[in-house]
């Protein structure tokens, strides 16, 4: 019987300069949480100096989504790197209004915005 | 699976849509797109519809995580009440059925009922955690009730938790009701 696929999300990885760039393509829930969580600790592993999470591609998310960026930005803290979001559909950007984490977070309208912000 | 009520108590006669699923969350965009696009065809702006959509994700989410302590094999039952008119499609003349802005179609609100089979809890004990301690997780609750008017928890009479929004329609040029 054939395996089924339980991600719905491809993540993306750019190194520019100094900065990593990641960019999840797909809906971020409680299916696709765990893809996006384990991409961004394997980069937070060679702790960048910037990483940032690019969103152009991400519809829609929910808190588990949110929780994954959370944790991603207290390792960020941890290890000195600059975290960044970027490109935030409506949607999106509305559930961290919601959990009041648009301000907790630095979160830009474009990625050059973000090699910058 | 075992059966459940086809009416909730306090509801005006059966769902008008109901779909079972299976506790994995491979299910999870099925269930609120389904959501999503049954609210849209009512009348419910884009907004309200990802509200809507977010509100049912979240509510699986938790029965996933928290009732069924993520087992993938359990059931979840969801239910729709238009609550109002619901006119028959293209009632107006219109011919794209529900397109035509005059109202036919749209209701004034939509209730929401999800059913599980899981761990009975206090419904007191069901709340919003602090948002000023920023920490991974346990948001679910806060966001539901933030978009949705009305969110009852409460024990069904036998075994599971039974979760029922209700979303209301924006009028044109009136203020919505409610915080969503």
């Amino acid at each position: 019987m054939a395996e089924r696929r339980a991600d719905s999300v491809t993540v993306n990885c750019e190194t520019r300069g100094n900065a990593v760039i990641l960019s999840p393509v797909g809906d971020v829930d409680l299916t696709a949480s765990p893809v996006l969580r384990q991409e961004l600790k394997r980069v937070q592993g060679k702790r960048p100096a910037r990483l940032v999470v690019d969103l152009t591609l991400v519809p829609y998310m929910d808190s588990s989504g949110v929780a994954t960026l959370v944790e991603a930005m207290q390792i960020a803290r941890k290890n000195g790197t600059r975290m960044v979001l970027c490109a935030l559909a409506d949607r999106v950007r509305s559930i961290f209004e919601i959990a009041r984490l648009d301000t907790v977070f630095v979160i830009v309208a474009t990625s050059d915005a973000a090699m910058t912000a | 699976m075992s059966a459940i009520p086809s009416t909730a108590p306090g509801s005006a006669g059966p769902p008008e849509v109901s779909i079972e699923i299976m506790s994995n969350p491979l299910y999870l965009s099925g269930a609120r797109e389904l959501v999503a696009a049954v609210a849209r065809r009512l009348g419910f702006p884009d907004e309200s519809c990802g509200q809507i959509a977010l509100a049912v994700d979240e509510a699986i989410c938790n029965v996933i995580r928290h009732g069924y302590d993520r087992a993938a094999d359990k059931p979840i039952w969801i239910h729709l009440w238009p609550l109002g008119t619901v006119k028959q499609e293209n009632s107006c003349g219109c011919a794209a059925g529900g397109g035509c802005g005059d109202g036919n179609h749209a209701v004034e609100a939509l209730k929401i009922v999800i059913e599980d089979e899981a761990k009975q809890v206090d419904p007191a004990q069901i709340k919003s955690r602090n948002l000023e301690d920023v920490r991974p997780g346990g948001l679910g609750v806060h966001i539901i009730r933030a978009v949705m008017d009305e969110v009852t928890y409460e024990r069904r009479e036998k075994t599971g938790m039974r979760l029922t929004m209700i979303k209301r329609r924006v009028h044109a040029g009136a203020e919505e009701v409610g915080n969503g």
